[in-house]
């Protein structure tokens, strides 16, 4: 591992100055940074701590919703009362990624930053565009199974890992951060970029700017939500395919409706396809399978990922079943 | 990791945990365990004493052992800072570069071996130890940003010699083959305890499923877990 300056922050503000320093990285669980810090393929000169920063709670927000700090361990955050009774989908999605251990220290705002799984990234000896912008694309022509069918391009098809951000992104969630500019506000929808020609970046954050907190919009009575994971193992192990749906039926009919899904994409993949496809319509199994049709219906094979498409249709027809049977 | 672990340290000839509580050695299947005849003596410091002596061959004697209490980064590290930890209820003052994990704080410069280096990536769990409480994979966390947290390793475990209802369950049930996850299966099985998990077995799997066993004592370990939570196994 190279060396790097610590500094450990005792104010947002005092974070902003440091981080925004040529070549540095906030610390908060560590997860993910000290893994890839191993393996050279993050090298920081500066490590930011974070963990000292008065980010770690979940509020309600007057109007409804939550406010969540960036702070906020995913299991605490997948264990809070109010995140089981009323946003299943993201205490499950949390409840489905990494090991116990891991939730235990991965944050609200780290976990949306997470890195790919892609062997090629996590590889120093192997070209990769994300890591080293121009080297190319080992994935392409290499073990791509795991890899994704929609948003990538010629020169990146690695997936967005992360369960957590899936799920909010069906709860239409939005990033409030605080940077060298001042405060802003971003719809996670807006806050994840597709690789293009610049892979290595994967989202719209500037240099020194901190995710302070998520907030996600309350939701309408009698809305059901629910995260289904599907993978090579029954635990620990990363999405292939995972739906995540917030809807509302009333008299046998799709209302109000999000969808999000996991595992295929080179971002959290929010589906306005498929959400256009059902809005309205009759909550059968016939319009599912065509609300799922029309989320894949851009999906790019490669040569070894291609049973991620049907894996996606089905994820996301079974989570549309389970979240709109009679109660 | 480029912290190469410091042959004298490592070669001390002195079992590190003479100067506290040796009747509490808590690595089930380990020699204290069942030899009270070797009740002083760990596994580590027998092979420990056998590479002092091959060394003693053909060099002079090596440093006696300071006591841990005291431990410090070899002389004239770049970047080495002083840290304070407390591991066990005791403080430790140790000099240490920013990028020492607490794992490799643990065992390369506090002696503390019973935390387990396997995958040092956060996938196999042998390094699990508590941080206020909370089981955490020690390979993925700095040293330094421990300062002020209670940490728990697997040495801190038993009390007055008495060895923790989840370590006597894994000796109960053979919860363990070759043992070297097993420190970091007793603390993930310690702290499941008290989070909010099933009952069920399959409950117990999918909170242990941050600990490997290549040797696949998953069976014994899941009706370890089960009698420690005063479950039977379904």
């Amino acid at each position: 591992m190279q060396v790097f300056r610590f500094s450990q922050a005792r104010s947002v503000d005092a974070a902003v100055r440091s981080g925004g320093a040529a070549g540095a990285s906030f610390i908060a669980g560590g997860t993910t940074l000290v893994d890839l810090m191993k393996l050279n393929v993050l090298a920081p000169q500066t490590v930011v701590d974070i963990n000292g920063l008065p980010l770690d709670r979940v509020e309600a927000m007057p109007g409804g919703g939550l406010r969540i700090g960036a702070m906020v361990r995913n299991s605490d955050l997948a264990n809070h009362a109010t995140v089981k009774q009323q946003y299943a989908v993201l205490s499950e999605a949390l409840l489905s990624g990494a090991s116990p251990q891991l939730r235990n220290m991965a944050t609200t705002g780290g976990n949306l930053l997470q890195k790919t799984r892609c062997y090629y990234y996590r590889d120093t000896n192997y070209a990769c565009n994300k890591r080293q912008p121009g080297s190319g694309c080992a994935a392409q022509d290499g073990f791509n199974r795991i890899h994704a069918v929609l948003g990538g391009s010629e020169h990146c098809v690695a997936t967005h890992p992360s369960d957590m951000a899936v799920a909010m992104m069906a709860l239409e969630a939005t990033v409030h951060t605080q940077g060298p500019k001042g405060e802003r506000a971003i719809a996670l929808d807006e806050f994840y970029l597709v690789p293009g020609n610049t892979p290595n970046r994967e989202n719209v954050l500037a240099p020194g700017e901190l995710i302070t907190h998520v907030a996600i919009p309350g939701l309408a009575a009698d809305t059901r939500s629910h995260y289904l994971k599907l993978r090579d193992r029954a635990q620990y192990e990363f999405a292939l395919a995972s739906a995540a749906v917030v809807v509302k039926v009333s008299g046998g009919r799709v209302g109000r409706v999000r969808i999000a899904l996991g595992g295929v994409g080179t971002k959290p993949w929010r589906s306005r396809e498929a959400e256009k496809a059902l809005e309205g319509q009759e909550a059968s199994r016939e319009n599912f399978r065509r609300a799922a049709d029309a989320a894949m219906a851009d999906a790019k094979p490669l040569q070894y990922n291609g049973f991620k498409i049907e894996l996606a249709k089905r994820a996301l027809v079974r989570t549309l079943e389970q979240t709109t049977q009679a109660a | 990791m480029d912290h190469a672990k410091n042959p004298v340290l490592d070669a001390q000839p002195q079992d590190p945990d003479n100067s506290s509580k040796k009747s509490s050695d808590p690595q089930p299947g380990g020699e204290q365990a069942h030899e009270p005849a070797l009740g002083r003596f760990s596994r580590r410091a027998f092979l420990a004493q056998l590479g002092v002596a091959s060394v003693a061959a053909t060099t002079a004697p090596l440093a006696h052992a300071t006591a841990v209490e005291e431990t410090e980064a070899p002389a004239g590290v770049p970047g080495a800072v002083p840290v304070t930890l407390n591991i066990n209820g005791k403080e430790y003052h140790v000099r240490l570069e920013p990028r020492v994990t607490l794992l490799d704080a643990l065992r390369d410069h506090l002696q503390l071996f019973g935390t387990k280096k396997g995958c040092d990536h956060g996938q196999c769990g042998a390094c699990t130890v508590h941080v206020n409480g909370r089981r955490v994979n020690s390979c993925l966390s700095f040293a330094i940003m421990h300062q002020g947290d209670k940490i728990t390793t697997i040495e801190g475990l038993a009390e007055n010699g008495q060895l923790s209802p989840v370590q006597q369950a894994f000796l109960d049930h053979d919860g363990f083959q070759c043992g070297y996850c097993t420190p970091g299966q007793i603390m993930s099985a310690s702290a499941l305890l008290h989070e909010p998990i099933g009952p069920g077995d399959d409950d117990v799997r999918a909170a242990m499923s941050g600990n490997i066993c290549r040797c696949g004592a998953y069976n014994n370990i899941v009706a370890a877990v089960q009698q420690a939570r005063g479950n039977r196994t379904t």
